[in-house]
């Protein structure tokens, strides 16, 4: 397998610190790493699931508006900050593994490393708890 | 491919009778290959007593800088073919994400840090940016990557007529792991080490050194055996001894991590002056 590139690797590190959950996906959307604190939103540890392909990705954690309207992937901000490659923003609801329905802000933004190699998208949720 | 190891501290010249053995200059490696071109790796301290070997014939040069930290650029002016009229010498080194390579360098090659410029310089100079994948120089073909180390740092693997030498001289692979290593893709510097002849690699500190150094860019040497485990090296070179450790510290530290780890490649102690045959 090949070694993942050296920012990458770092985001992932700095991830598992962080009580923020984090997403780390690939430039082809293949979600790399998700961190502890993920685990919790999502209903599944990354232990279990390992990496994640974008296809599966979009079949496993099923996303609706705040009307409840199926979200298409290339409006999700992971997905508009890879093809951007700026930051980008959204409110939305989850669907995880455990079948749970959780409302979830997002943040995200694109890994531009050294010598502007694109090398995929970080994204930072958090539930939204009335 | 001939490996001459002619400085092997790390962060600081550190000359003086506690370290005869491993040597006082800083971090400098040269590598002669099989049609006798001859690549340094980097310009510490002891790439001054390079230059003294080299002959006053020699038209090119070709030095590869991991980083542009001190103790990897400081001898570079001391350097005599960089002195030398008619003289080609490329050098390879990490951009920053705003400077360019020969801005960052000339930011030590000139007043105050350094009285001459790089403009009286009589050697023709030429800078190449990396990283930028393989690059070819005679029979080596080079690969250089990014590895973990402050500041944009590459390690670099040298290949010559199927035999390899990866140098990874400022290296923090278990930097944040909770266990180390976590595996062969998540490994800051796997692709560059995976199953090489020789491993030059960062062992600065103890174990117990480390637990206060997280983060400043280096390994303890148990990390760094650890590496060389996961990479199935064939043999290994501790490197970038910190400026404390006495030859008879490194002497201990080295052996007790043999006899702990039992590591399954030979272990050749980094000292200034040694000379390794690699594919011989």
């Amino acid at each position: 397998m090949a070694q993942k590139e050296i920012e990458v690797i770092l985001a992932r590190q700095l991830a598992e610190y962080l009580a923020l959950p984090i997403f780390i996906v690939d430039p082809n959307g293949d979600l790399l790493y998700y961190n502890e604190s993920a685990e919790e939103i999502l209903g599944s540890r990354f232990g279990e699931t390992g990496p994640i392909s974008a296809n599966n990705l979009a079949e496993i954690f099923k996303t609706v508006d705040t009307d409840g309207t199926p979200i298409k992937s290339s409006k999700l901000p992971l997905m508009k900050a890879m093809v951007s490659k700026q930051p980008s923003h959204g409110n939305l609801w989850i669907e995880g593994l455990d079948g749970r329905l959780r409302s979830i802000a997002v943040t995200a933004f694109p890994i531009i490393g050294q010598a502007d190699r694109f090398l995929g998208a970080i994204a930072i949720f958090w539930e939204v708890r009335k | 491919m001939k490996v001459t190891l002619w400085g092997t501290r790390g962060s600081l010249a550190t000359p003086g009778p506690e370290t005869l053995q491993f040597g006082g200059n800083t971090s400098c490696v040269s590598i002669q290959g099989s049609e006798d071109t001859i690549i340094v790796l980097d310009g510490g301290t002891g790439i001054r007593k390079l230059g003294q070997h080299l002959p006053d014939s020699i038209k090119q040069v070709y030095i590869l800088l991991t980083h542009l930290h001190m103790d990897h650029v400081q001898g570079l002016p001391f350097f005599a073919p960089l002195r030398r009229e008619g003289v080609e010498v490329h050098i390879w080194g990490p951009a920053s994400t705003t400077m360019g390579l020969r801005a960052r360098l000339l930011r030590y090659l000139s007043p105050p840090l350094f009285p001459i410029s790089v403009r009286e310089i009589l050697s023709d100079l030429h800078f190449h940016e990396l990283p930028s994948g393989t690059i070819g120089i005679h029979e080596f073909e080079v690969t250089a990557q990014l590895i973990i180390h402050p500041n944009p740092t590459v390690g670099y693997c040298i290949r010559d007529q199927g035999h390899a030498v990866t140098y990874l001289p400022d290296h923090e692979p278990a930097l944040g792991a909770k266990s180390f290593p976590i595996g062969e893709d998540w490994t800051s510097g796997y692709d560059l080490a995976e199953g090489v002849d020789l491993l030059i690699h960062d062992s600065q500190y103890t174990s117990a050194e480390y637990e206060t150094r997280v983060g400043f860019g280096h390994s303890c040497l148990h990390h760094a055996f650890r590496f060389g485990q996961l990479t199935q090296v064939k043999e290994f070179v501790p490197f970038h001894h910190d400026p404390t450790h006495t030859d008879q510290m490194l002497d201990k530290m080295i052996n007790d991590a043999v006899d702990e780890l039992q590591p399954s490649y030979a272990v050749i102690p980094g000292k200034e002056g040694t000379v390794i045959e690699v594919g011989a």
